[in-house]
């Protein structure tokens, strides 16, 4: 009997040792019901979110290097054009329902990938020019894809392509990633189990992953979602606002954990579209350089950065965030705000400061309307300090918060607004993800968007050089044009950049191995190597 | 006097000293509503700011009070609009009686299924963009008048029936009392009470609406201060720790819609 007695306390004080290693189960929250559950047709975050979780892929983007690593593909050669990629696959690996992978698969999924019926958005990147997409399988272990023109960053886009079982009877819930789908319910949670066959090891051979699965709670609201990570009931939150963040940090500043500025930023543009239902006299302010310029000038961003996220948020100056380490440009210089350069740039473009008033060469008093999004505490916000740095050169601005649809007709229809403050969701390292933002005739060209012909010199520019990095082969030269496009926009202003918001998380301190970053998802990318610990008050009940 | 009276007397005293320290908002404080002291921000009350500041470093005391006067003042008005339209189409209802009382009570019926909420967003977003904030506020308001009608409607029709059906009125036709006669002299006069009501009851209401909208970033636009986006500096309660003058705002609405409750007719009064 008291041997049975030592055996028990044995198994007690060795359990959380062996728990620490394997199993456990993470559980943290969805911010919406996902969509699909086919890697190929996600175009939400939920369903992004499961893509990583589940998806295998061929050339993974360490998200705290930002570096491409092997994954399902052991090496990879891209061809001196930049339209074919060779890949050698790893031999030997199956998916989670126990079919083999094999070189028929990588075909399979970019078939389903450039299917035009399937609209891919994810397949959209990958669409280079005229023609069909060539797959040729040589061996089983071997894969060729051929483009029909260069694709920039071609090994990069691969990080998104979650590879499909072409023979599967399962389809697309068999998978090759970390886990698998064992349990949806709609509107409550997603039960993902542990993919007994996930090709990965730990550097003491033992295979990953460590958990045994993952619960994820459909929770759109943030409050509660809080709640509960305070009460222990979540280990880990993908994202947070700074007040979330500041109050997580006084309770226990060991599960608030701040990455650093992140690639997101808010901007605000003017709008410069010439048959916008607007003023002539305000139209000729808009295109004015000197004016945004001098408007860029006047906003203090630190202030912005101190009270409005808490000091959670770095000073933006131009469209790449120096998170992405390789493609921002780290030579323009860091400008100062200084309202007296603002006046000194209007008086030069033109414009009169008398009695607190700022007037054009007209006579015009300078007044404006920012719109943005209703019910976004943040952004009113910026725009009411806004208001007052710009009262200090005499501009009167007034703030209009619209619900969203309303905004966007605005901005993609009527174009019936002065000036906008968004945001912008950066999920790409590589500035081809942002063609379509710079490119004069793209959609989301803001300020002036689907030019048939460019509409100032500049923007012609940086059209010939976004299409020239986009077909250049070596990074470095790709690199020297996108840092040209940088520095015309940051000479230009046609979007003020505001701030990068700080990417700030929380994980328990039960998880074991968290690391967040920068890049998406923040708090959980490295989630095969992440161990669920018990926490202290049950280890004291166990005992 | 009786309790109730007392306590309207004081409701009353305490509604207008509330509206006189709104009107003199200006005399009172020193501060504008929209300046920011970005150097104390979330600063705790102090005898430079009796209430503290907010997050962007404006005078929580002054923006209390230019505050009250928005949402004190236009209230009443958006609730003289809604109770005007519902008396003149409940009063048409209840006294024509038959399909006109039928297709205006549908109207009425229709006009409350609808989500205001939406209706509301929609007629917001149709608004030029370039109007000065107060015209902005004013339209808020405006909207919310033209469209809070349909509830005092019903009540207004019914009142109007029940007089339509009355012995006076029966005895007020019957010597030849003409329509405008009838309107102005007999039914009028006995409608006041549940039109006043309806006009007190309104308030509040149109107080409450305005703070959802607020909340919602739909009522009176920054930097413009409301009770309702007041309100709003509680989502982060914990920061009411550290400044209870936060909980101002709340205080001051509760204060307000108890004294308009008080000073409310009550049932038998109205009878």
């Amino acid at each position: 009997m008291r041997s049975l007695k030592l055996l028990f306390l044995g198994c007690f004080l060795i359990a959380p040792a062996t728990q620490a290693q394997s199993g456990g189960v993470l559980h943290f929250c969805l911010h919406g019901e996902p969509r699909t559950f086919n890697p190929i047709l996600v175009d939400d975050e939920a369903s992004e979110n499961i893509r990583y979780l589940t998806g295998g892929v061929l050339i993974r983007l360490n998200r705290q290097t930002q570096a491409l690593e092997p994954a399902l593909a052991a090496s990879w050669r891209v061809s001196k054009d930049g339209r074919k990629i060779t890949l050698q696959l790893r031999t030997g690996l199956h998916f989670s329902d126990g079919t083999p992978f094999t070189s028929e698969d990588v075909a399979y999924t970019m078939k389903q990938l450039m299917d035009p019926q399937n609209h891919s958005a994810t397949g959209d990147a990958f669409r280079s020019g005229e023609g069909a997409v060539d797959v040729q399988i040589p061996s089983a272990q071997t894969v060729a894809i051929t483009f029909p023109a260069r694709v920039a960053g071609l090994e990069q886009l691969l990080d998104q392509v979650a590879i499909l079982s072409a023979h599967s009877p399962k389809k697309e819930m068999a998978v090759l990633g970390p886990f698998y789908v064992s349990e949806y319910k709609a509107g409550a949670y997603v039960e993902l189990k542990r993919n007994p066959n996930y090709w990965k090891r730990d550097p003491q051979g033992r295979p990953l992953p460590y958990l045994d699965g993952l619960h994820l709670d459909i929770q759109r609201n943030r409050d509660i979602e809080l709640l509960r990570f305070r009460r222990g009931e979540l280990q880990l939150i993908n994202r947070l606002d700074s007040e979330s963040y500041v109050r997580l940090q006084k309770e226990d500043a060991a599960v608030a954990r701040n990455a650093g500025a992140g690639l997101d930023s808010d901007h605000i543009w003017f709008n410069q579209i010439p048959t916008a239902p607007l003023a002539e006299y305000k139209k000729a302010w808009f295109r004015s350089a000197q004016f945004r310029k001098a408007i860029s000038a006047a906003i203090n961003r630190d202030d912005l950065c101190r009270l409005v996220f808490l000091g959670y948020a770095k000073p933006a100056y131009g469209p790449v965030s120096p998170a992405n380490r390789f493609w921002f440009n780290s030579t323009l210089p860091v400008p100062k705000h200084d309202p007296q350069t603002a006046l000194a740039l209007l008086t030069h473009a033109g414009f009169r400061f008398a009695n607190d008033e700022l007037r054009d060469s007209a006579g015009h008093r300078v007044e404006f309307t920012l719109v943005t999004n209703s019910g976004n505490a943040v952004r009113e916000k910026i725009a009411t300090m806004l208001q007052q740095d710009l009262a200090h050169v005499g501009i009167k601005m007034n703030v209009v918060t619209l619900d969203f649809p309303s905004l966007i007709e605005r901005m993609t229809r009527t174009f019936d607004y002065e000036a906008c403050l968004l945001g912008l969701v950066n999920t790409d390292l590589d500035p081809n993800g942002q063609m379509t933002v710079w490119l004069s005739s793209g959609e989301n060209h803001q300020w002036n968007p689907s030019q048939k012909t460019p509409a100032t010199a500049w923007e012609a520019e940086i059209d010939a050089l976004m299409r020239e990095q986009a077909t250049a082969l070596a990074d470095k030269k790709r690199k020297e044009q996108f840092d040209r496009v940088q520095q015309i926009i940051y000479e230009q202003q046609p979007f003020i950049y505001l701030v990068n918001r700080d990417v700030l998380t929380a994980v328990s301190p039960t998880v074991v191995g968290a690391a967040p970053t920068v890049l998406n998802p923040p708090a959980f990318w490295n989630v095969d190597v992440l161990q669920v610990r018990p926490a202290t008050s049950e280890l004291g009940a166990q005992k | 006097m009786s309790a109730r009276q007392i306590l309207r007397i004081a409701a009353t005293f305490l509604l207008s000293g509330i509206v006189l320290l709104a009107l003199a908002a200006g005399l009172i404080t020193p501060y504008s509503y929209a300046h920011q002291f970005r150097e104390v921000p979330n600063a705790s009350p102090s005898a430079t700011h009796l209430l503290g500041t907010d997050g962007l470093g404006r005078d929580l005391f002054a923006r209390l009070l230019y505050g009250t006067r928005v949402s004190l003042l236009l209230a009443p008005a958006a609730a003289l609009l809604s109770t005007l339209i519902a008396g003149a189409l409940g009063g048409a209802a209840g006294f024509l009686g038959g399909w006109s009382e039928k297709a205006i009570l549908a109207i009425a019926d229709l006009s409350m299924a609808a989500p205001l909420l939406f209706v509301l967003i929609a007629l917001r977003a149709m608004l030029p963009l370039d109007v000065a904030p107060l015209l902005s506020v004013i339209a808020t308001f405006l909207i919310l008048g033209l469209l809070g009608w349909p509830a005092s409607l019903r009540v207004i029709c019914a009142a109007t029936r029940d007089v339509r059906n009355s012995d006076f009125l029966l005895l007020a036709r019957s010597t030849g009392c003409g329509p405008l006669r009838l309107i102005f002299h007999q039914i009028f006069p006995n409608l006041r009470p549940a039109l006043l009501a309806q006009f007190w009851v309104s308030i509040p209401v149109f107080i409450l609406t305005e703070a959802t909208l607020s909340m919602l970033g739909l009522g009176v636009s920054e930097p413009m201060p409301s009770w309702g986006n007041l309100l709003r500096g509680l989502e982060d309660f914990s920061a009411v720790g550290s400044n209870p003058g936060r909980l101002a705002p709340l205080v001051m609405l509760t204060v307000v819609v108890i004294c308009f409750q008080i000073i409310l007719p009550a049932q038998e009064e109205l009878g």
